[in-house]
Formats: structure tokens, sequence, C-alpha cells
């Protein structure tokens, strides 16, 4: 058993903040030379406190974090400034007693809880593992200890759950067992980077009352790093903003939204989705220009382009112990044993008009969105694309079918969705090569130009490979290849989680003109109703593979007749206005 | 003056060579082990090259009056029983060992390879009979079934190569099905498949060239495997046959002079051997390197 390393007792106890950082630099040796990833940040954390450090992908928030802990990777170091911590200078530590407050005295959540968890030991036995490390309670009471932890970031059963392994409980439990392993040892400073993003609103409401709940209880200090200014404001009593390595402004939470002083401040709260804002208004003053002329209004046509009726989607359900007892078995398994992701919804998306799909993780939308995308084939039930029944024809040949151009898709994630060896042009000219069978290679690559202008990518960046481009950038590729072949319906799955604020409120202004210059028909798919709301015609919110409520827009966010809406509106975090 | 650069394709594929040439002098500046590599691969490939028409001697002329003389001037690495010029001997073996291995690898490279691709990708049946036949080649010791395959074919170079390529076939599809699986469901397949390809040409665009990075460690690594397996069929009779310069044959032939005190007739060769299979081995790293366009800045 090692000896804990005692930290200085504060002599003036009340005055000295818990974590100060002065003046910190840090820098990454990479090919083009070094690059200072954070410049001359100042902040301190007093005890009690919850601080918030907000900023974009880039801006070197996660690095400071890291340089606090001290798990910078190996090409990075701190160049300059101090880190002292309970009086601590963390520069100057040794490694062995740094591994020893880390987790002890310091501790920290990552984004992705499944990924820091180990997939194939017991979550008990996780949380026993932190507090034998750290020596903080004999082995007879361990187990004891473990369960009292899962106790108190409310899992449900803790007894039988200690049992459990992390594949069989939800992204959100599973966050809740990496927060007990964070405050296992009652740390004085819990550092959680980006907590919840990838969990569902509702989710992410509970787990942050918990992380809030917790620091008031025992008197810790918290940093919260996150990207959403909205979450920043709910849950913190101070705010950092950074831009590009460096603070631009620090302040407390009711202010920073009220007054921001710094225009990056603004621009950030300004494209930040939130009630009572259009999307013309989510972009910077002078940059929204004029809204183009709709091309189309969206007409009452009396036959809707696609009508889905009846739609199911069952997937065999995966029972435990099956292999055994199914030799013994005469007779085939029964038919209850199938899971239905999608139990029999029906809708329809008129010509011109958008239509947001929106539900938690699980509840089908991506399921329906591969149906009608005909990327897989459906149970039962219709789906009638402009009078073609087009759920009978099976997804491997539709691919080659003339149908295929009319029906097309924005994904997810714009890096997982280019191919890594493809230039950006030849991503866009994909689709028109194989459907429009275009041959001469100077009119694709005009088709392409054309295409990168109407989606504002610059066309020297044409000839990039996708590790070359931002994420906005990618985004627009994946969105000129959607549209490269002037499709009736385009089905946007998730299209803006990915992005920074600021880009999501370009694209998401761009995917409108796009679709008022070009009279498409929008199915966008999403979790967020704060961003529907700014996109879409009609609203039909998805639980457990089921309608809950369909209706227009306006009415569906004001006035919801579901329980269950109001409760995913509820739990959206806002900035106080 | 820049824009007709980016106008003229044939100045752009010019830059497009260069920043080949610029990516490589980064990879072998940033490994100097890739870099120690590339130039024993070049050394081995030019004494492949053009060593049958640079060597002091002919490899095949006995001379009895200078034979089992040791390593001089004269004679660099020494002359064997039959007074044949050793240093000429394991110049001119490289051509036969390197095109051995290169070609075994080509060949299952391309069977392996798509076959292992294919049973990642498609899955299901496709899978289990080329998972099953993989299986089946695994059940063997693979040096036997080599011995197996070249006795029951037929002592030729042919078949040498035939039997390297199956011995290591399992070893590719498996490399290869990993690495299709789980690209399988990427975005960019999808999105491939909303753009109307079919899924062999999915196959062949989008996955095959994805994993090229991992196959090409995959073939440095054969590579001197190939060699050491051809050289060992030799040592012990099977395939390439005297008087044929190659190193195997060679360090069987020198192998009983040792304990009389002829050591250089067995070393060099051996050495020659060795050196490839080193070289092949450190090579892996420094070709994947070369061709993950991730690396590409």
């Amino acid at each position: 058993m090692r000896a804990p390393t005692p930290l200085p007792e504060p002599d003036n106890g009340l005055a000295l903040p818990l974590l100060e950082v002065r003046d910190l630099t840090v820098e990454f040796a990479t090919r083009r030379g070094t690059v200072a990833a954070v410049q001359h940040v100042d902040f301190s954390l007093a005890k009690g406190e919850t601080l918030a450090i907000v900023g974009e992908s880039g801006s070197g928030k996660s690095v400071t974090s890291y340089a606090v802990m001290r798990i910078l990777d190996r090409a990075g170091r701190i160049a300059e400034g101090s880190i002292s911590f309970s009086g601590l200078d963390l520069r100057a530590t040794p490694e062995a007693a740094m591994r020893d407050l880390r987790g002890r005295e310091m501790s920290m959540i990552f984004q992705n809880p499944r990924a820091a968890l180990n997939p194939i030991r017991k979550i008990g036995r996780q949380i026993e593992d932190v507090l034998l490390q750290h020596a903080q309670v004999d082995r007879a009471a361990v187990a004891d200890k473990a369960v009292a932890m899962l106790e108190q970031v409310r899992i449900a059963r803790p007894r039988e759950r200690y049992h459990a392994y992390p594949f069989e409980l939800s992204g959100g439990m599973c966050q809740r067992v990496v927060i007990a392993l964070a405050l296992a040892c009652r740390p004085q400073l819990l550092i959680a980077d980006e907590p919840t993003t990838g969990l569902d609103v509702t989710t992410q409401k509970a787990v942050m009352e918990l992380v809030v709940e917790l620091t008031r209880e025992r008197g810790m200090s918290t940093i919260l790093i996150t990207h959403d200014l909205g979450l920043a404001a709910a849950y913190c009593d101070r705010v950092v903003v950074m831009e590009k390595g460096r603070i631009v402004e620090t302040s407390a939470a009711d202010t920073i939204f009220r007054q921001p002083q710094h225009a990056y401040t603004r621009r950030l709260m300004q494209a930040t989705p939130r009630p009572g804002v259009s999307l013309r208004g989510l972009l910077p003053e002078g940059e929204a220009g004029a809204q183009p002329a709709k091309a189309t209004a969206p007409q009452a046509d009396p036959q809707p382009l696609l009508v889905v009726e009846n739609l199911v989607k069952e997937y065999p359900r995966q029972v435990g112990s099956t292999s055994l007892p199914k030799l013994w078995r005469a007779k085939p398994a029964p038919e209850s044993e199938t899971f239905r992701a999608v139990d029999g919804i029906s809708f329809s998306i008129g010509r011109g008009e958008s239509v947001g799909l929106v539900g938690e993780s699980g509840c089908g939308k991506s399921t329906t969105s591969s149906m009608l995308m005909r990327l897989i084939d459906k149970t039962s039930g219709s789906i009638v694309f402009d009078g073609e029944n087009i759920g009978e024809i099976p997804a491997k040949r539709f691919a080659r079918l003339p149908l295929r151009k009319r029906i097309q898709m924005v994904f997810q994630d714009p890096t997982d969705s280019l191919n890594p060896r493809y230039t950006a042009a030849r991503a866009i000219a994909d689709p028109i090569l194989r459907l429009d069978r275009m041959t001469s290679r100077a009119a694709v690559r005009a088709r392409c130009e054309e295409l990168a202008e109407q989606v504002g990518l610059p066309l020297d960046l044409l000839d990039r490979f996708p590790h070359q481009l931002s994420g906005g950038q990618k985004a627009r590729v994946g969105i000129a290849r959607a549209i490269a072949l002037k499709p009736d319906l385009v089905i946007l799955d998730e299209p803006t989680p990915a992005l920074d604020v600021s880009v999501q409120a370009v694209v998401l202004n761009l995917l409108q003109d796009l679709k008022d210059s070009l009279g498409m028909s929008y199915l966008f798919v999403s979790h967020d109703l704060n961003v529907v709301r700014l996109l879409c015609d009609r609203v039909i919110v998805m639980r457990a593979g089921q309608i809950v409520e369909q209706g227009p827009t306006a009415r569906i966010l004001v006035s919801p007749a579901a329980d269950y809406t109001r409760e995913l509106l509820a739990a959206i975090p806002h900035p106080p206005l | 003056m820049s824009d007709t650069v980016l106008h003229n394709p044939a100045a752009r594929r010019g830059s497009a060579a260069g920043a080949l040439l610029r990516h490589a002098r980064y990879v072998v500046s940033e490994n100097p082990v890739t870099g120690l590599a590339f130039a024993l691969f070049l050394l081995i490939a030019l004494c492949a090259l053009i060593g049958p028409y640079v060597v002091p001697y002919d490899p095949l002329a006995s001379d009895t009056a200078a034979a089992l003389k040791p390593p001089s001037l004269a004679h660099w690495f020494g002359t064997d029983q039959l007074g044949r010029d050793i240093f000429s001997r394991v110049i001119v073996a490289t051509r036969l060992d390197f095109v051995i291995a290169l070609s075994s690898v080509a060949l299952v490279f391309a069977m392996g390879g798509l076959a292992g691709v294919a049973a990642g990708y498609f899955g299901g049946w496709t899978d289990r009979i080329v998972g099953r036949i993989s299986d089946t080649i695994m059940a063997f010791p693979l040096f036997v079934l080599a011995m197996g395959i070249v006795a029951a074919l037929g002592n030729t170079v042919t078949n040498i190569v035939i039997a390297t390529a199956i011995i290591n076939f399992p070893l590719y599809v498996r490399v290869a099905r990993a690495e299709a699986n789980v690209r399988r469901e990427a975005g960019f397949v999808q999105a491939a498949r909303l753009s109307g390809n079919g899924e062999f040409r999915i196959l062949l665009t989008q996955i095959l060239p994805n994993i090229m990075p991992i196959m090409m460690v995959q073939i440095s690594l054969t590579m001197g495997y190939a060699i050491l397996n051809a050289a060992g069929l030799s040592f012990i009779g099977l395939g390439v046959r005297p008087p044929t310069p190659e190193w195997g044959i060679m360090v069987a032939e020198g192998a009983g002079n040792i304990i009389s005190g002829e050591w250089w007739i067995a070393l060099f060769p051996g050495a020659a051997l060795m050196l490839a299979v080193f070289c092949f081995n450190l090579l892996g790293d420094g070709l994947r390197d070369l061709v993950d366009p991730q690396r590409r800045t």
C-alpha cells in the first residue's frame, strides 16, 4: 500500500483558490513545427465553484484540462506558466505523485462513457479497483462501498447492477458509472469533458443534475468543458470562453449571456439555436444576406411526395442462452422472439415540405430513414414514393434503378461518410458518374464546380482529401454529393451535431437556401428540437418505434399534446434570456 | 503563373509526384529505420536487376584449381567445392529469390486479399466458404504443406511460387476480412450505395483501397517469409535445383563444410538471406506510411 501524497495544508484556508492556472501555454510538436494549442491562459477555481470552459473545436478547452491533469499526450508539453492545486505546484510534481493525485484528489469524466469503462470487467469491480488503488477502504468493506457509490449516482437496484458489464447498460447508465468512478475517492476537483455529448436530452438533464447535486453535496469544485452555451449557463457559476487557445472572456454565468463583452462570445451566443430566433438570426449580422426568393411555395398538392403506411421493421431478438435448448426443442422458436425497431408508423411528406423526425436514441428514427432510403428492407407496410410502391423493391436492386436518383441522403458524420481516399471532387462526382452516366471528364468537373459553388465550398478545396478539410467543409461536400442528382427527397440524418454551433448555423441556412432554390423535400432526422424548429414545417415525434405525435412545428413546440414531447422540450438547457 | 500550374493537368500530376517524393522523404526522415530498410531494399533490387551483368565471375564456371579458397581479394566471399566464386553466386541468386518472393506475394495478394475482402464485406456463405478454406490450410504445419505441394506438383520454380502463395493465403484472408468487416457499414459505403454503385464495385473502389495501408504491412512481412520459404524448400532439395545459384541451395551445399573449417560457403548466402528478410520486415511500417493518405498533409 502506497502512502498517499500529502497535500500542503492551506494556511489561509478560504482565500486560496483550489486551482490556479497562470499564464499557461501548451505546445505540441507536429510535422509543421511547434504549435501552441493553449496560449497564456489564466483562470482560477474557488472551492465549491462550478466553472464552464466553453469554446468550439480547436479552441484548446480540452487541452487546458489535460494540462491540469498532466495527461497530455507525448507530443504535447507545458511550455510556460504555472498550475497550482491547493498550493501544490503541479508542474513540478513528480509523475508518481501525480498518479496518486489523479483519481484521489482530481478526477475526470470523459466524453464517451462506454470507451472509458473496461468492457470485460463488471462495473462494481471497476469501482472497487479505484477505491483499492488509492487505499480508500479496506478489502472487506470495498464491495459495500462500491454498491453505495452506485446508489449515489442513482442507479436503480445497485446490488444487481454491481455485477453488470458495461455493454448491458445504456449510455446514460454508463455515464453514471463513470461518474461513480470519478467520485469514488471523494476528489476535490472534478473535470467533466463534454460529459453529455452523445447522450439524449433527457439523459443529459439527469446526468448534469446528478453532477451538480453531488458536487454541491460534497463541496467539490467542478470544471465543465463543453461547446454548448446553454448547458454551461444552466449548470455553472462562472464561464470562461476560449477561442483559438486564448481566453477571450471570463464572467459570471448569468451576466455573460445578458451582456457578452467579447465579439466572439456574442457570435457564439447568436449561433446557438434557441426559442424565438429565426434561422437567419443565427448568422452574424451582415452575413445573413437577403433570403432568396422561394422558387416554389409549398403548394397544396393533393398527392404527397411520400406516403408511409403502417411501416414495420422487425429484428430477431438475441436471447441469452438459446443455443443449447434450441438443440432439444423440436419446434422452431416462437414468433414473439423478434424486436420491433419500427412498429407500424404512418406519415406523409408533401412536395417541397420539410418534415422533422425527432426522438431519442433507439426510438427507431434511423431505422425508419434507412428504410425510406431503401438501404434496408422493411418487414411489412408500404412506402409509396410519387405513386410508386418502392417498399416492394428489394434494397439490393434499388441501387441501380433510376428512382435512386430521386431519393438521396446527407449522413450524420461528415468524416465517416467520405471515403478517405477520394478527393472532394471525386466524392461529389461519384453519383454523377454512376447514376447520371456522365462520361466526359470536363463535364463532370464542371458540374462538381457548379455544385461546390452552390454549397459554398471554395473551388481550390475540391482537390483535397477529407482529412485536409474542416468539419464544416466536409459537411458541404456531403451536401453537394446529396444534391448532385437534383433529388426530390433528401433525408438529413442528424447532419449537424458533429459540427460547431457557428458552423451548424451556416450549414442549416445553406440547407434552407438549397431547399428554397431547388424545391426539394426534406426529412430531417434529429434529436434536437431546437434545430428542427428552425428548419421544419412539420414535426413527427417518435418513441420506441411508434409515433407519439405529429403536426405543424409551431403547434408541437408551443403546445405539445403528448407528455413525452413536453418532457423532451423541458430537458433542453437554455441560456437565460 | 500559378493559374497555369493549376489548370494544366500535366503540371498538376508533376506536382503530385513531387508531393509523393516529399512525402517519402518525410517518412524516411521521421523514422531512420525506415530509411535503412529502403536503402537495403534498393540494394537488393539493384542486385536483382543488374547483378548478373556486373559480377566478376561466371556463377556456374567451376575452377577445381581454386576450390575451397577462403575470402581473398580475388574471391571476396571465397570459393566453394567446385571453385565457383561465392560472391558472384550470391549476387546472381538475388534475382531468382526476389522473383520467387515477389510473384508468390503478388499471387497471394490477389487471391487472399480479394477472397478476404469479399468474405468480410458480403459475410454469409462467402465468409463461411472462404473461412473454412483458410482454416483447412491453417490445419497443416505450413512448411510441411509447402513441401507436399511442391513434391506433388513437381520440382519447378512455378510450383514453389504456388506453394508459397497457398501457405500464406490464410494470413491475407484474415487481415483483409477483418479490415473489410469494420468498413462494411461505414458512412462512405452507404453513400456509395446511394450513388448507385453495385456491391461489387463498392468492394473494389471503396473497401479495397482503404485497406491497402494494412495490406502493405502484410505484403512486406510475407515477402520476407516467402524468401525464407523458397530458400528452405531449396535447402531440403525441393524446388530450385543445382547448379542454379540460389541462397537456400548454397547454404545446403556449404552446411557440410562448416565443420571442416570452410565456414564461408554457407555464411555468405545465409547472411544475404538474413539481410533480405530483415529488410522486408523493417519495410512494412514505412510502406504503410507511404500509402496512407492520412499521413500526407
